[in-house]
């Protein structure tokens, strides 16, 4: 059994300890905002919180993670996510969406650290997401929109 | 023209690929202290060239990867705690441990805790001599003496990680008890560097 | 145009809902279970609340349809933005053929295209019979109403919104010919209206294929030959079966197919299977080895463009030769391909980003031996495609099937490819070779132009082999032919070659690699005589380009072309029409240490109307992101024994967002009829690099990706 809180709730579960956290998550629990892209943490799309950190879900066996706490998007809560979404909309940041959770939970991660980061800064958190769609104008902006968003 | 390639791969921090390593006994019969203990740093220096090493002990930028030590691809920086960037730590990827990739060859190396050595403590392009001169140095090698030294090279799991690297990846050359035993007599002979 | 009035239908439903341009009246199908809806044969549904939701026939895969064709409805209904809502429309090629192809699908930047008329007309339609309602029920003559931003009013004082009207209008008759708007009075044509699909796709509801989870629903991975061609010998299953939550394996003629009850474990087993595969039939060369084959058929090139003296290169006092090199290449959307399917008492349901299906439809009932009727594809959001779900030959359709038919029993199935099967799986932009040679007179001017290309064919072979004329496929060449410069004598040729490695259009097809030919080319061989690269291009521009100089002095006027110098930085040009619409593209580059660093793109596009000018924004920023990663990064190379080299992302990069450079686009003002905006951005930005990169550094480019340079 795995014990694990996600999104605020605790729960057991019986799987193989090696089945990465990201399969777990999508075929066992539904929360299916986190995305499979590449599998080998190249890509970013399942991004989630561990213990208050971003992580790449689809490298993450659950058996590594026992009694960890794991925030996906759907759990997420607070003035940064809230000030990324609505950047991002506003923005018109996504084109076909699929990578998106990931590019704003990874976001998130970075202004909960430093609430006005630099384009360098900015690129720094944001390297591990790819976006085919190439949405990365736009991102960038829309991090920068949320950072003066929550400077109130 | 061969001796001096021969030279340049002992001398300076390029990674070092599948080499045996030599035990403490082979280096008995040099009967100087001093020589005797400059040849054995030469032999852990096998180790600490060896991609599974000098990829965490940049001097420069964000640590590289894999066994031709390429740029690290997501692109990672050394960041202030020597940890990534903010928002993109090296914990972002890497676990408490040895990961396989599900339904493809390969595997994520991980460890607890999983970090770059400090700047102080780089060796990519330094010679041997340099790397022990720092290796000694308390100043840079984060305030250890010898003896913590000996425990570090020995006992220390992140150093261990090297000759357990997971699939996909060449081991460090001859084990961690090896190197730890090369490190005692090492030091026991005077912790001499190679010039 | 023939409008018909659904009533029946529309009685059972909260709001009404109108039918369009049906060629026969629609009927459920005779003896149809209940259990499956009716098709909505009808483009838009008008809800009691006041929400406009439009039935959008093409499929949203990040390049703004939903938006589009919503804008073209809203438009002529004068609703306001905020009502408006998208969900796709199910397979249905009567309904929802897309008037380009005749049939269902979505392709060749065309979905603003066909629908500019009809998507207006049908929301002209609903805008007089919600009118009607309501002067029936105020009593007053229609003509005395207006209506703006969703609000019908009356100098009477009586205003109300759509929704109160909603059940009468669907009472009434379709009007047959709506009239249109001026577009003079047009409000959102050409507005700020945002995405209808944004906040979706930023808190992770937007619902995918993989988001499916049917009740007993198994997952299933295939092992796919590891060299194009090669079938299943034997396999030994024995392993995989062991695997907890495997529950069957099946061979099917893809491979051999891994049902689990979770995707680790369908993963797990098929890691576990002993297959021997028999590859005598199979592509056993290397992808260098293909190029030399492709320079020896080059002497075989068929003529597909000829005008002028034929001896005007003999005659030129310098000749210029040049062979350019195109690897193949991966489309590796973001979302691999995946599909769902539940078989169920003689009926199948699918779920999946389907981009055509008038061909996946009757795949899928083939192969089940099934009616058309029983077959029914919900089309979901597909998380990018960039032509990989616009297949010829429905193989990911008959894949899907073939998993349910093999399990030998109803249930529901989903199909996951990895992202290995995804790079590896085929399917790729074709490896192309051009030869160039043009020649110049004693005062530098084009006398002569010969391009002969060589690639395999993406239509032949495939349902759609029927628009090949004469053994003709002018997506291997597009984009050579059909110059807007006057380059004397032209004579244009292709040579096809055949593999088993499957090909597949790859985001503005032909233009990937012609618009890099031609462009790069003449960009030479102006520098050989003398000329700028921009003036020379607007030199030699034929009167019929206008267009094409409209953007290319646009391009020039906002990077400030003339005079524009900085240090350590060069600039190059190019300028491509491709699928309608013309844009031309300045980009900025600088030595990134072997490779172009490219800083700043200006990039002029002329679509006709701007129906919606930041989704058009948007398509060039990522066309060119999408473009740029390939200049630099792609290539799908085989082994020495015909194995794909490359596997995942380690190895076949993508550009991130530090490499993205600062974009810059106008949208030329225009009233011709719109053109598609989701390819064409791609084409000139690789020529566009490649000559700032000669500008910088004296070296010419002859192949991609750039990364070669490095090896």
């Amino acid at each position: 059994m795995i014990h694990l809180t996600v999104n605020g709730r605790e729960m057991s579960l019986d799987v193989d300890p090696d089945t990465p956290l990201l399969w777990v998550l999508r075929d066992e629990l539904r929360l299916t905002g986190t995305k499979f892209g590449c599998g080998v943490a190249q890509c970013g799309a399942c991004t989630v919180m561990l213990d208050g950190m971003p992580r790449r879900s689809c490298v993450t066996p659950v058996g590594m993670i026992d009694n960890a706490s794991v925030t996906t998007i759907e759990g997420m809560e607070g003035p940064e996510i809230s000030a990324v979404q609505a950047a991002w909309a506003a923005s018109d940041v996504p084109q076909c969406g699929w990578c998106q959770s990931g590019q704003v939970m990874s976001a998130t991660a970075l202004l909960r650290q430093i609430p006005k980061p630099t384009d360098e800064e900015i690129d720094h958190a944001m390297g591990g997401n790819l976006c085919r769609c190439a949405t990365y104008v736009r991102i960038r902006q829309a991090i920068h929109d949320a950072a003066r968003t929550l400077e109130g | 023209m061969r001796l001096s390639f021969l030279a340049a791969a002992v001398l300076a921090a390029a990674p070092a690929l599948a080499q045996d390593l030599r035990g403490p006994d082979a280096f008995a019969d040099i009967a100087d202290d001093s020589a005797r203990s400059a040849a054995l740093f030469a032999e852990m220096g096998k180790v600490l060239t060896h991609p599974r090493c000098l990829n965490c002990h940049p001097v420069e930028g964000g640590p590289t990867q894999g066994d031709r030590m390429q740029a690290h691809n997501p692109p990672v920086i050394r960041g202030e705690a020597d940890f990534g960037a903010v928002g993109m730590n090296c914990t972002t990827c890497h676990g408490s441990r040895n990961v396989s990739f599900t339904g493809s060859p390969g595997s994520i190396p991980g460890h607890e805790p999983w970090a770059l050595a400090p700047i102080s403590m780089g060796w990519v392009g330094r010679s041997l001599g340099e790397i022990c001169a720092q290796m000694k140095d308390p100043e840079r090698n984060g305030g250890k003496t010898l003896e913590q030294l000996h425990e570090h090279n020995a006992e220390d799991g992140l150093v261990g990680w090297g000759w357990d690297p997971g699939e996909g990846r060449e081991p460090a050359p001859g084990s961690q008890k090896i190197f730890g035993e090369l490190t005692r007599a090492w030091i026991d002979s005077g912790a001499a560097c190679p010039s | 145009m023939t409008l018909l009035s659904r009533r029946r239908f529309l009685a059972t439903t909260a709001g009404f809902t109108l039918a369009l341009v049906l060629p026969t009246p629609f009927a459920r199908a005779q003896g149809a279970p209940p259990d499956l809806p009716a098709t909505p044969n009808a483009f838009i549904r008008v809800g009691a609340d006041d929400t406009v939701t439009v039935i959008i026939k093409h499929l949203e895969m990040g390049q703004g349809p939903y938006t589009g064709l919503a804008t073209l409805v809203a438009e002529e209904m004068d609703a306001d933005w905020s009502q408006m809502r998208a969900e796709a429309a199910p397979a249905d090629d009567t309904l929802y053929k897309n008037l380009a192809f005749g049939a269902q699908g979505t392709g060749g930047s065309t979905a603003i295209a066909n629908s500019y008329i009809q998507m207006r007309k049908a929301g002209a339609a609903a805008r007089a019979m919600l009118v009607e309602a309501a002067a029936e029920e105020w009593g007053v003559p229609a003509s005395e109403i207006t209506v703006r931003a969703g609000r019908l009013s009356h100098p009477g004082g009586r205003e109300a919104g759509f929704g109160a009207f909603a059940a009468a209008a669907a009472e009434r008759a379709v009007p047959q010919d709506p009239p249109l708007k001026d577009p003079s009075q047009f409000v959102l044509i050409g507005g700020q209206g945002k995405r209808l699909d944004s906040a979706a796709k930023s808190d992770g509801t937007a619902e995918f294929t993989l988001d499916i989870y049917r009740e007993g629903m198994l997952t299933v991975v295939v092992a796919h030959p590891p060299a194009f061609g090669a079938t299943v010998a034997s396999y030994d299953d024995a392993g995989a079966l062991k695997v907890k939550g495997v529950e069957m394996v099946r061979q099917i003629p893809e491979g051999i197919a891994v049902y689990a009850r979770n995707t680790f474990a369908a993963i797990k087993g098929r890691d576990a299977l002993e297959i021997r595969w028999d590859e005598s039939r199979a592509e056993r060369r290397s992808s260098s080895a293909m190029l030399e084959d492709m320079a020896r058929a080059l002497a075989e090139a068929r003529v597909v463009e000829e005008s002028g003296d034929r001896g005007a290169l003999g005659g030129a006092a310098e000749v210029l030769e040049a062979d350019y090199r195109f690897p193949y290449l991966a489309h590796a959307p973001m979302e691999p391909l995946d599909a769902v399917i539940e078989v169920k008492e003689g009926r199948a349901e699918l779920w999946y980003g389907c981009q055509f299906p008038s061909i996946d439809r009757p795949t899928v009932a083939e192969t089940l031996g099934l009616p058309m009727d029983a077959v029914r594809i919900n089309v979901l959001l597909a998380g990018g495609s960039f032509g990989r779900r616009a297949q010829g030959n429905g193989h990911l359709a008959a894949e899907i099937a073939h998993i349910a038919q093999a399990a030998g029993r109803d249930g529901a199935f989903k199909l996951l490819w990895t992202r290995e099967d995804d790079l590896k799986g085929g399917y790729y932009r074709p490896m192309t070779l051009h030869r160039l040679r043009a020649g110049l007179d004693s005062d530098g001017r084009i006398v002569g132009w010969e391009n002969a290309v060589a690639n395999q064919s993406i239509m032949a072979g495939t349902a759609l082999e029927a628009f090949m004329q004469d053994g003709l496929d002018p997506s291997s060449y597009e984009g050579s032919n059909d110059l807007p410069y006057d380059v004397g004598a032209r004579r244009i040729s292709w040579a096809r070659v055949e593999s088993p490695v499957p090909v597949l259009w790859w985001r503005s097809v032909g233009h990937t690699h012609t618009a890099f030919a031609v462009e790069v080319f003449l960009d030479e061989v102006l520098e050989r005589a003398g000329k700028d690269p921009v003036q020379g291009r607007l030199e030699l521009m034929t009167p019929e380009a206008g267009r094409y100089r409209g953007v290319l002095e646009k391009v020039a006027e906002i990077a400030g072309w003339q005079g524009r110098t900085r240090a350590g930085r060069a600039y190059g040009v190019a300028v491509a029409k491709s699928f309608g619409t013309y844009v031309a593209q300045i980009v900025e580059v600088e030595n990134g240490g072997a490779l172009p660093k490219v800083t700043q793109v200006w990039c002029a596009v002329d679509c006709g109307v701007a129906v919606n000018p930041d989704v058009i924004r948007a398509q060039m920023e990522g066309g060119i992101g999408y473009a740029l990663s390939a200049a630099l990064y792609s290539a799908i190379t085989l082994d020495g024994e015909g194995r794909v080299q490359q596997s995942n992302f380690d190895d076949y990069r993508l550009l991130r967002i530090h490499e993205m450079p600062q974009v810059h686009v106008a949208i030329l003002p225009s009233t011709e009829p719109p053109t598609g905006v989701g390819e064409p951005g791609v084409p000139p930005l690789a020529p566009a690099v490649a000559n700032a990169w000669r500008a910088l550094t004296g070296q010419p480019v002859r192949q991609l990706p750039f990364a070669q340079l490095l090896s």
